[in-house]
């Protein structure tokens, strides 16, 4: 087990990068605590894949250092750092048995043959494929062929970091839950330092304790399902966790007064912004619906009926906001305006997130 | 689905049946012929029932040459399928040496067999050939017409170098049919170079590599023009393989009745082993997609 720590990295698939668009991964300085579990969440493309290969050494990062407990290994081969990684699409080796498939990684570091077979068959329950053990590998479903990969990855209890790149993708949805509840539970045991990559936010907010947020080849926020949920570092980050995700209006804002189409309204907090494009950011449940012209102007479109609440879609100032609304409560007919909870308002320029003003903060 | 029954298409059938009869049925008829009869010259044929064939079963001659064929045919494949997978492990992936290699790999095969042959007979000449000279210069007492390990080391080092592209092309298309997150894996595996091959690598490319054992096994079973040009065959019967010898009896001698005997024997000898390579190969291939 290790604190794995990225120094200056930076990537890029060209020989020859210039501008910021050439790299896969922008520079960051990032530190992966000894035993911590993390979820890596961002869309698709935006460098998850490409990170986790440079951490596990099948890649070799452009700029910066990799540091495993603060021994640089930048240059060292994958061998050498012990890692257990899991791919998105399911790779077995087809002429052997499940079995050898999952002691595969043992065996090629010299074990004893009692303790393969004690943790080959833990393994082999976790997966759920105790019965399946002698079988050839070849031929099996794809989900039985992830379900060995995920295997091979847990197999080893010395490893220094585990990684799964969207491992379950190709699983159907109970068995997924399954699998997340047993990873889990490998960590709970065995304290490794584990990054789970994932596209599904649910997914992302189940696992880990700390949910990493990229986009575009940067980290852009780094804390707890409830930091990301209260606190989007950058606009990226609001519209992609939550469902639906944050609205975004852009606006004036001047110390604590903030004008968005015309109205005007007061922010919880003082706010100094520069020349940038400046947003205000509302998360749908901090939404109210007023009447009487008393908010932003707006006008409903539709109410979608989603179980536990409804969600009502409007356009203000020719964009499209949401609004959740409680499932039993009706609704006003003359809904002319929407107005905020403070607690939820918070203000972007240039799509990050602007501290309120230092000390003024509690007034 | 309902068929109707219409014998007129039997006539839809009759040019491929029309066009194989004339291409091989009565050309092999013949042979046929000629192999059950005897004839004492002015086209006068009489009929000899299985004679010939007896015959040549009790020749040696036939034996001999069937032995040295063999021999010849299970050299060169246990050099040129290791040769040739080796060959294509080492070839790069992608980019621009890639292509070259594979442009590169291709020249052997496209050159004729009686120019292939041409090529290495005088290659291997004592008195101008580069080869031939080289190895006299040296020391080493090598001259093909006159050595039976030296024709022998010249036929087979001629074969090689023609067919062992075939080979590693074969080979090479079933390496880069391995998506690269089986070498990641292998990696993360902590996996050796020799693991990747046998748990990766064979086993993508058994499905090639049978064709390939197929094709050069036939091929070479059946070879002629390259020893025929460099050794014609000698020194004395060393290299005389089975369609050499079998030219020898049909046109040298003009024994018309035991080289049609032994063209047929030759013939089932050929289909008799790729039927067996067919099989086994679909059985594989069955093994493979079954579930
Ligand atoms: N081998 C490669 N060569 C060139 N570009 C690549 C390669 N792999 C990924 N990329 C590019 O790098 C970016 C990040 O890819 P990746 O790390 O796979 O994203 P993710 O895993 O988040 O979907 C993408 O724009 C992708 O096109
Ligand atoms: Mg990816």
């Amino acid at each position: 087990m290790a604190e794995i720590t990225l120094a200056n990295l930076a990537h890029s698939y060209l020989p020859d990068p210039r501008t910021g668009d050439d790299f896969a991964l922008k520079e960051m300085n990032h530190v992966w605590r000894d035993g911590e579990a993390y979820a890596l969440l961002g869309s698709s493309g935006c460098g998850k894949s490409t990170l986790l290969n440079i951490i596990s050494g099948l890649l070799r990062p452009s700029h910066g250092r990799v540091l495993f407990d603060g021994r640089d290994v930048t240059d060292a081969p994958t061998a050498e750092r012990n890692i257990g990684q899991v791919f998105q699409f399911p790779v077995v080796y087809d002429t052997m048995t499940v079995r050898e498939n999952l002691a595969f990684p043992l065996r090629n570091r010299r074990m004893p043959a009692a303790e393969i077979a004690r943790l080959v068959q833990k393994v082999g329950a976790m997966i759920g494929m105790e019965a399946e053990l002698d079988r050839k590998a070849r031929g099996l479903t794809a989900d039985a062929k992830q379900k060995i990969s995920l295997g091979r990855g847990m197999v080893r209890e010395d490893v220094n970091a585990l990684l799964f790149d969207e491992p379950l993708t190709v699983i159907d949805p109970h068995m997924k839950w399954e699998l997340r509840t047993q990873l889990k539970k490998l960590h709970q045991d065995f304290g490794h330092t584990m990054i789970y990559v994932t596209h599904d936010q649910t997914e992302a907010l189940t696992f880990a304790d700390k949910v990493v947020v990229m986009y575009d080849g940067r980290v852009v926020q780094i804390g707890t399902p409830q930091e990301l949920f209260e606190r989007p570092a950058h606009t990226f980050v609001g519209y992609f966790i939550g469902s639906p995700g944050m609205n975004l209006f852009d606006a004036q804002v001047a110390g604590r007064r903030a004008r968005i189409d015309g109205a005007s309204f007061d922010l919880p907090a003082p706010y100094v912004t520069g020349r940038g494009r400046v947003q205000v950011g509302v998360r749908p449940e901090f939404v109210r619906l007023a009447t009487g012209g008393g908010g932003v102007p707006a006008r409903i479109d539709r109410i979608e009926d989603v179980g536990r609440h409804r969600i009502v879609r409007l356009t203000v100032a020719g964009g499209e906001v949401s609004a959740l609304v409680p499932e039993d409560g009706t609704l006003p007919a003359d809904v002319d305006g929407i107005v905020f909870d403070p607690a939820g308002i918070n203000v972007y320029e240039d799509d990050w997130r602007v501290a309120p003003s230092a000390g003024q903060e509690a007034a | 689905m309902n068929k109707t029954v219409n014998q007129k298409a039997w006539f839809l059938v009759l040019p491929v049946l029309v066009l194989v009869a004339f291409s091989a049925v009565i050309p092999l008829m013949t042979v046929v012929n000629y192999s059950v009869q005897d004839t004492f010259g002015n086209n006068v044929f009489f009929w000899n029932g299985l004679r010939w064939f007896q015959d040549m079963l009790e020749s040696d001659r036939m034996w001999n040459a069937l032995g040295r064929q063999v021999v010849f045919s299970s050299i060169i494949l246990a050099i040129e399928v290791p040769l040739g997978v080796f060959v294509a492990l080492n070839m790069p992936k992608r980019g621009f040496w890639a292509s070259f290699c594979l442009v590169l790999m291709s020249l052997p095969l496209l050159i004729p067999w009686n120019v292939v042959g041409t090529i290495w007979q005088i290659f291997g000449r004592v008195d101008i050939g580069l080869l031939g000279h080289t190895l006299d210069a040296v020391g080493i007492d090598y001259n093909y017409t006159q050595g039976f390990i030296a024709a022998w080391a010249t036929v087979i080092a001629m074969d090689v170098w023609h067919w062992t592209s075939l080979v590693a092309l074969l080979a090479y298309a079933g390496l880069q049919s391995i998506p690269d997150a089986y070498y990641q894996a292998a990696k993360i595996d902590q996996a050796s170079r020799w693991a990747v091959f046998r748990y990766i690598e064979l086993p993508k490319m058994t499905g090639v590599l049978m064709i390939a054992i197929l094709l050069r096994f036939m091929d070479s079973f059946m070879i002629y023009t390259e020893p025929f040009v460099v050794t014609g065959g000698g020194p004395g019967n060393a290299t005389t393989f089975l369609s050499i010898d079998l030219v020898k009896m049909a046109l040298g001698q003009f024994d018309l009745g035991p080289a049609a005997a032994f063209s047929l024997m030759y013939f089932l000898v050929i289909m008799a082993i790729s039927w067996v390579f067919y099989t086994v190969m679909t059985n594989l291939d069955n093994r493979e997609s079954r579930r």
